[in-house]
């Protein structure tokens, strides 16, 4: 198994935690990963992205130009990498914020909800990890017992007492997501 | 030589009042006759032999008429590139916090080219003893204008006199970093005449004595005549420094115990 | 196997080095290797191991620092990228003159200029051939992920001892950013002041009455001295080639062509390899670990049994020139690079190597 993901978003939106949880996740479970941001003066505000590869086998190249997945948390991200999925291969995307719904009828897309959500439950910090329960119902590349341990290492300890509502989080992103329809133009 | 020179029977052990300090290495000095490189260079050797700290003493010589000093120095030394010699300097105090650590330097080793790194290192506080010679020109390639150069003085980049307006101003560096919380003892002296030389061996050993409280930078300056710089005769060279470096590099304390000396 | 870490490329390095039993770290922040001084500093290692760590004003002066530290025997490095080494190059000069044994990392970004902050492989030459002025090289390792990241500081410091010469790590900004898996091997002690002394009989650790004093210095104003000094360095560069060459051969045995690149492109290659083999056309990977000394008889040897070779690089052509004049077969060596910041791609890469070398 190799899963090849980009997730791309506006800094602040949690796109590199998000990738590092998953690959502290794989890490747990003996998998081999790579974890490369795109790093650069943009702090809150700007556009980021990380590449996170989860598989059994020795990983090639860290930076890749087709993906598995694709994670898509703005509209700048969409035009972005809409194209950069495989044929066959799946696009998450969050509709707060996007204007131009994907196209593609030979990859399969599905809609999140996360952002609106997590803010009428209060829970916007954790956002992030509903959007990668969504991924996560659809690809259970890693268990949720692993996510766990994954958590525990890549959140500082003063932030574990966040764990449950990461998990809640999780749990509500596996109930949100939903597949779209592209309908002929 | 020696028999046209001294006279053998009143050369015993008892009669010796005074001898060159063993540290100080036998050859010939590189310096012009006349230079006060060489006095300074034996005071600071006598300082470390009376101290009795060689084992646990390193210097940096630095670019400039000086370079060699290693050469007459008989403790461990190392070279530093031009103006570095207090970031070298800063790397063997932390490493071997309990060595006896100086840097060596010229004017324009550590006033033009070396300033960043003299003004970070007394910043910091590094415990270390920085010996300036300050002779208002570049010395060993060739009589330049240095940051020293005083105000309508001659030098082969400056060959009808400074003028401020264009070439900016003589640098105090040393009432500069007199100012910087990291320094500890700062002063300024002369090697012109005996008293003189008395004034910098004590000031010098003031600087080391330092080093065992760890408070931070010493910095003794030693306002130098350069009388091939100069184009004089060494005592025509001396009295010029008495009457034009001194009016502007007033001799004395500048800093004692980390607190300035009200003037 | 030694301790199981997700890490930054940029912390595995410096977590290497506290385990390594480094004694000095001095550097001075720049984009995109920041992370080796913000993790020591975190770290505090010179609580738990005495290590001093400690931010320099600048380049000059944190490469100077090393120059200094290094001559006290004790082991130490710097880290910075791509303008920051530019500004080290005549304190690495002195390094290699006064042979004196010290680690430097470089997280290459884009030039020339301020450039980008984004990876490059631009610096290749600047590392390999010297840099700084006189005849001198140092040994240059670069990485191709984060457990070479981590495992090189090791190795570096072990080779400059030996050799009593500078070491680079010759790394990018995407391998100091991103994650990976590494084992980090167990902590060494650091070396107590009689083990220097002993071991360090060249450094300045204050004269004792028992030996001459010891001058740290390049400086022979003899030319015939200063002569002696180049043929002892090239002298032990002929030696650093003899023992020192590291590469590896991925998927060569029945290659009919090779890329050839070190670092990430080499990384890249092996996503390409998968791509072209997938298309049926047999190639393989040769990938210089070493680029100082550069593995010239075994690029060589493979030239040989292959068709062709594709140099790939993130510069305009550095690499490629030591692999021209290594190889003695007459089989086209074409160059792919994309720089100031761009990555080339997979895909790229087949199509370059179906383009212009197996259609030649």
């Amino acid at each position: 198994m190799t899963e090849e993901i980009i997730i791309a978003g506006f800094g602040g939106q949690g796109v590199l935690s998000m990738g590092k949880i998953l690959a502290y996740s794989g890490v747990m479970q003996d998998q081999e990963v790579s974890w490369m941001p795109s790093y650069g003066p943009e702090m809150r505000g700007g556009t980021a992205n990380v590449t996170v590869i989860v598989s059994d086998e020795r990983i090639s190249s860290p930076i890749l130009n087709k993906f598995d997945t694709a994670i898509i948390l703005n509209q700048q991200s969409m035009d972005k990498f809409e194209d950069s999925v495989k044929p066959g291969g799946l696009l998450i995307f969050d509709p707060n914020g996007i204007t131009r719904f994907p196209k593609r009828k030979d990859i399969n897309i599905y809609s999140i909800a996360a952002s609106d959500e997590a803010g009428k439950l209060g829970l916007s910090i954790v956002f992030n990890m509903m959007v990668l329960g969504g991924f996560l119902k659809l690809k259970p590349i890693v268990n949720l017992e692993n996510i766990h341990k994954g958590l525990e290492k890549s959140l500082p300890s003063r932030h574990h007492k966040l764990i449950p509502d990461n998990e809640k989080a999780i749990g509500i992103g596996m109930e949100l997501i939903q597949p779209i329809q592209v309908l002929e133009s | 030589m020696e028999e046209k020179f001294a006279r053998p029977e009143i050369r015993k052990p008892e009669n010796i009042v005074y001898k060159r300090t063993d540290l100080l290495v036998d050859r010939p000095l590189s310096y012009c006759p006349g230079c006060g490189h060489g006095v300074v260079h034996r005071l600071l050797m006598e300082v470390i032999e009376e101290k009795d700290i060689v084992s646990k003493t390193i210097g940096i010589s630095p670019v400039g008429c000086s370079v060699l000093a290693y050469d007459f120095l008989d403790v461990d030394m190392q070279g530093a590139a031009h103006g570095r010699a207090p970031a070298l300097a800063t790397a063997i105090t932390r490493l071997w916090p309990d060595r006896y650590v100086f840097t060596y330097q010229g004017d324009g080793d550590l006033a033009a080219i070396g300033t960043a790194e003299t003004i970070h290192a007394c910043n910091r506080g590094e415990n270390f003893t920085i010996i300036f010679i300050n002779n208002g020109i570049y010395g060993m390639t060739g009589g330049q204008m240095a940051p020293t150069t005083l105000p309508g003085m001659r030098s082969s980049t400056s060959p009808y006199g400074r003028d401020v307006d264009i070439m900016g101003h003589p640098l105090k560096i040393t009432e500069l970093v007199a100012n910087l919380p990291g320094t500890y003892y700062v002063t300024r002296q002369s090697v012109q005449t005996p008293g003189a030389v008395r004034k910098t061996k004590k000031a010098l050993r003031k600087a080391f004595d330092n080093q065992d409280l760890n408070k931070g930078v010493s910095l003794v300056e030693v306002v130098s005549n350069c009388n091939s710089g100069w184009k004089m005769t060494p005592v025509q060279s001396n009295i010029w420094m008495e009457e034009n470096m001194f009016p502007y590099y007033p001799l004395g304390d500048i800093k004692v115990e980390g607190t300035l000396v009200e003037k | 196997m030694g301790e199981l870490r997700l890490m930054k490329g940029n912390e595995a390095i410096a977590e290497a080095a506290i385990r390594a039993g480094c004694d000095g770290y001095f550097g001075y922040p720049i984009t995109p290797q920041s992370e080796v001084m913000e993790y020591l500093m975190a770290e505090k290692p010179y609580e738990s191991t005495g290590m001093v760590v400690l931010q320099a004003e600048s380049e000059v002066a944190s490469i100077n620092m090393l120059y200094g530290g290094a001559g006290t025997g004790k082991i130490v490095m710097t880290s910075s990228s791509s303008p920051g080494i530019s500004l080290m190059q005549e304190g690495i000069s002195y390094l290699a003159g006064t042979q004196l044994p010290a680690l430097i990392v470089n997280i290459v970004r884009g030039g020339p200029g301020l450039g980008t902050i984004q990876p490059s492989q631009a610096d290749y030459n600047q590392a390999v051939k010297g840099g700084g002025h006189g005849d001198y090289h140092m040994i240059v390792y670069a990485p191709a992920s984060v457990q070479e990241m981590a495992d090189f500081v090791a190795t570096g410091f072990k080779a400059a001892f030996k050799y009593r010469t500078p070491v680079m790590i010759l790394s990018d900004g995407a391998i100091g950013q991103m994650m990976e898996k590494v084992y980090l091997s167990d902590p060494v002690p650091r070396r107590t002041e009689e083990e220097i002394i002993s071991q360090c009989p060249w450094a300045t650790t204050g004269r004792p009455p028992t030996r001459d004093h010891n001058i740290i210095t390049s400086l022979d104003l003899d030319p015939a001295g200063q002569e002696r000094l180049n043929l002892v360095l090239q002298e032990k560069y002929r030696k650093i080639e003899e023992n020192e060459v590291m590469y590896e051969e991925i998927e060569c045995e029945d290659a009919e062509y090779i890329f050839t690149a070190f670092g990430l492109s080499a990384r890249i290659c092996q996503k390409a390899i998968e791509l072209a083999r997938e298309k049926g056309i047999n190639v393989g990977l040769f990938r210089p670990i070493t680029l100082f000394p550069f593995p010239k008889k075994e690029i060589r040897e493979l030239g040989r049994k292959v068709k062709g070779i594709m140099v790939v690089e993130m510069n305009a052509g550095q690499m490629i020139e030591d692999v021209r004049l290594s190889v003695d077969s007459d089989i086209p060596i074409e160059h792919y690079g994309r720089f100031g910041g761009i990555i080339p791609t997979p895909d790229e890469i087949v199509n370059v190597l179906e383009n212009k070398i197996i259609g030649d």
